[in-house]
């Protein structure tokens, strides 16, 4: 079967042969009975169901609740490949920490030149009450999730760093549940690395950075959510749950004799890592959002002053706008002192007149977006998108350019997808997870493979209705 | 645990409860109704309303008591804000804010049978398909409670689980019997006289008792009988002195976990001292109805003073 439109397939070279990487589980699919499959692919809509693995979705009254379609077939990644990746991760995450510190504090970057100061001046994620602190063990981004496109068989692209509270996890390890539960045999005869051991991996990661309050025995981790109408808010149940952690809602917090305590029913008990999945803006109403419920007012003072530590640091959202995004090859280099080992996509920051310019006179080809955005949310993708489309979007470009940024179409890879009618390509991109503690850098082999279900579209976000993919990482 | 989570498991079980206690009130209705001329149907359809509280709830939308608006107010009636619909998606959401506390067999037994009679209830419910809506309301009790029974460690959010689901079901026999009792007994007088034994029966079923209750009396039905039943045989899972010996053990268990007497132990023991040594001579005696209405009253406090021993609230 040939993916027939010049993309890179991921299963399939140009003359419809199977890709290495691919050779086993294809001889396993073509042994399966049609019908087999058929069956399975019924059961794993209702598995997830059953499970409850949804995810919100706001301002729609009926369908509150909605399923992130799943598709059968895995995307699979060679050891060899999955080596290459991890060291340009690696790479990358020890940047992006070195950056956020330097941020914070000299500002070596920008007194070298090397980064317009405008950009932090103008970044709606920078906190000012975070310079000249250090965060317990120096850490600023604990938990990372690096997109990733790729576009031919050596040739990935980071598309966006996901520093401040990346999702989707959890979709990960259901993916590879489900996979498991439904395809026994598939993996007694394929090695894939395994990815179940995240939340073990999250706990013990997050307990390695304990705040200098810490007073021994086994640290206190809870995850902070925003409550049970939260988008993600099955992804934090789950990570707690597998965690061994409490899950707290900001009305469970107060803070008592300088510590940040949680409300149990045999009083209150200081907490020493939050892992908070509530943003930066709602995290203390006393320093930032005064309406807010969803944080703990007066939680900024204890984390300055030592009494807890928050992951991910406040503040760390600067690293992760698009206008930032444009300049990581040049942080890559400042801070690592190395030649980047994963390339960005080529990108044309719109504030740049020359850029502009381009941009403007190359709508049509180019995918436009927010510096801030995010989502799939507030972008053109020139190519799909109307005439009438184009120049509604020209208007916004031109009355406020330094709010977006430009990128060619890249010819995303496509892996294929079960339907009806047999395996149809469909582009997809790949999330890898990564945790950060002063024990090291922990990449998990997998991560999650996004995929855009409709024939042809390069939108894989789920609140745009992308589906979700296992992914392998074959071991050696 | 959290406050929080314990008040969340507390209340995934009293709407569990609370949900199968209206299943069963409305399939012993409907098996009454089915064997009664119209006028007895309809004196049984206004006690249910009465039972669940629903009487001013439901005359402001309906002006008859007919089955089928009767079960459709009860199981999904928009202008009834504890219907069971809504019952059931507050198990559902209390179950989600304990996730981390409930096993996933819990957590897919509420789910799939939330998912189960939403759909049931998502539209009117006809005479035809009652009975399967009810049933299927019963059977999720019981396979929550199966699942809970089988995977759930033995702390703190058991019993504060148990907790919610014993004070719910006494909640829900006293209501039951009292509303009978008022129905049935105009006044004093006619205790021990010749009663409906049609409608005793309907107690029997309403609480899940009437093979139980046939089998120990050697199918007598009887006025004294039955009260002594449901108030004081502490074998029957769905009687008061049952629901209140579960509950004994399960503050007892929080106590000690928590190394400390709240008040609601307190109040448990003043509770307990007032049916343990009762007789059903006694309760008549001194009326079944203020009996019945100062145990709901207790039940009730020890509620509250639990959610305030353990700080379910901020």
């Amino acid at each position: 079967m040939n993916a027939g439109h010049g993309n890179f397939d991921e299963m399939f070279d140009g003359d419809g042969r199977t890709r290495p990487a691919y050779a086993d589980y294809s001889r396993w699919y073509n042994e399966q009975p049609p019908e087999f499959l058929r069956r399975k692919n019924r059961e794993a809509d209702d598995t997830f169901r059953r499970t409850g693995i949804t995810f919100n979705v706001y301002g729609e009254d009926q369908a509150e609740e909605r399923l992130i379609p799943f598709d059968m077939v895995p995307r699979i990644i060679t050891a060899a490949e999955w080596r290459k990746l991890s060291r340009g991760i690696e790479q990358r995450v020890r940047a992006l920490n070195s950056f956020l510190y330097d941020l914070y504090h000299r500002q070596e970057i920008v007194r070298a030149g090397r980064l317009p100061e405008r950009l932090l001046r103008g970044n709606e994620a920078w906190l000012a009450n975070m310079v000249g602190f250090t965060p317990p063990g120096g850490i600023y981004t604990h938990i990372v999730g690096i997109d990733l496109v790729r576009t031919g068989p050596d040739e990935f692209f980071v598309l966006e760093d996901n520093a401040r509270t990346p999702s989707g996890v959890s979709y990960m390890l259901e993916n590879r549940e489900t996979m498991m539960g439904m395809f026994p045999d598939l993996f007694s005869r394929i090695g894939v690395e395994s990815v179940s051991n995240y939340p073990r991996r999250l706990a013990r990661s997050l307990a390695a950075c304990v705040p200098p309050a810490f007073e021994g025995g086994k640290p206190t981790v809870a995850v902070l959510t925003p409550g049970i109408f939260n988008s993600a808010y099955f992804e934090h149940a789950f990570l707690a749950d597998q965690m061994g952690a409490e899950l707290v809602e900001g009305s469970d917090l107060r803070v008592v004799g300088g510590r940040v305590q949680m409300r149990t029913t045999s009083g209150f008990k200081p907490i020493d890592v939050l892992y908070r999945r509530v943003d930066d803006e709602f995290l203390d109403p006393l320093t930032f959002n005064p309406d807010s419920v969803l944080g703990v007012p007066g939680i900024m003072d204890v984390y300055r002053s030592g009494g807890i530590t928050i992951a991910n640091a406040p503040g760390t959202g600067v690293a992760d706008d698009k206008a930032i995004y444009s300049f990581m090859p040049e942080i890559v280099e400042f801070y690592t002192g190395e030649r980047p080992l994963l390339p960005n996509v080529q990108t044309w920051r719109c504030a740049d007149k020359d850029s502009l310019a381009y941009v403007l006179d190359n709508l049509a080809e180019l995918v436009v977006k927010e510096v801030h955005g995010s989502g799939g949310y507030g972008m053109l993708i020139g190519p799909t998108s109307s005439k009438r489309e184009i120049e509604a979007f020209r208007a916004k470009l031109v009355a406020r350019p330094e709010n977006y940024i430009a990128q060619p179409t890249l010819a995303l890879s496509t892996c294929p997808i079960y339907t009806a009618k047999g395996l149809a390509p469909r582009h997809v991109d790949l999330r890898p997870f990564v945790l950060v503690s002063p024990e090291g850098i922990d990449i998990t082999p997998g991560g999650l493979t996004r995929v855009a279900l409709k024939k042809g579209s390069l939108v894989v976000n789920s609140s745009q209705g992308g589906g979700t993919k296992d992914t392998w990482v074959l071991k050696d | 645990m959290l406050g929080r989570t314990a008040n969340g498991l507390f209340w995934m079980f009293r709407y569990l409860e609370r949900a199968e206690n209206t299943a069963r009130l409305l399939e012993a209705a409907l098996r009454m109704a089915l064997t009664r001329d119209v006028v007895t149907a309809e004196a049984e359809w206004r006690s249910v309303i009465a039972t669940l509280g629903l009487t001013q709830a439901y005359q402001a939308a309906h002006d008859s008591y007919d089955g089928v608006a009767v079960w459709n107010f009860v199981l999904r009636g928009s202008t009834n804000p504890g219907n069971v619909r809504e019952m059931f998606g507050a198990v559902r959401s209390n179950a989600r804010m304990a996730r981390t506390n409930i096993s996933s067999d819990v957590w897919e037994a509420v789910n799939e049978n939330w998912m189960r009679i939403d759909r049931l209830l998502a539209r009117p419910v006809g005479q035809t398909m009652v009975g399967e809506a009810l049933a299927a309301i019963r059977r999720a009790g019981t396979q929550v409670h199966g699942a809970f029974d089988g995977s759930i460690l033995r702390d703190d959010g058991y019993h504060f689980a148990r907790a919610g689901t014993f004070i719910e079901r006494a909640d829900s026999s006293a209501r039951i019997l009292d509303m009978k009792y008022f129905i049935l007994l105009p006044s004093l007088s006619y205790v021990g006289s010749s009663l409906d034994t049609g409608q005793w029966e309907q107690v029997l079923r309403s609480v899940a008792g009437a093979r139980v209750y046939s089998w120990l009396n050697a199918g007598q039905i009887e006025a004294r009988g039955i009260v002594e039943f449901v108030v004081l045989d502490d074998r029957f899972p769905r009687s008061l002195a049952f629901c209140r010996n579960a509950l004994r053990d399960c503050l007892g268990a929080l106590a000690r976990s928590h190394g400390v007497e709240g008040r609601a132990i307190a109040l448990m023991r003043e509770a307990d001292t007032r049916i343990s040594h009762l007789t059903v001579d006694q309760i008549f005696e001194a009326g079944l109805h203020e009996f019945l209405v100062d145990f709901l009253a207790r039940d009730a406090a020890i509620a509250r003073a639990i959610a305030e021993d353990y700080r379910f609230h901020a």
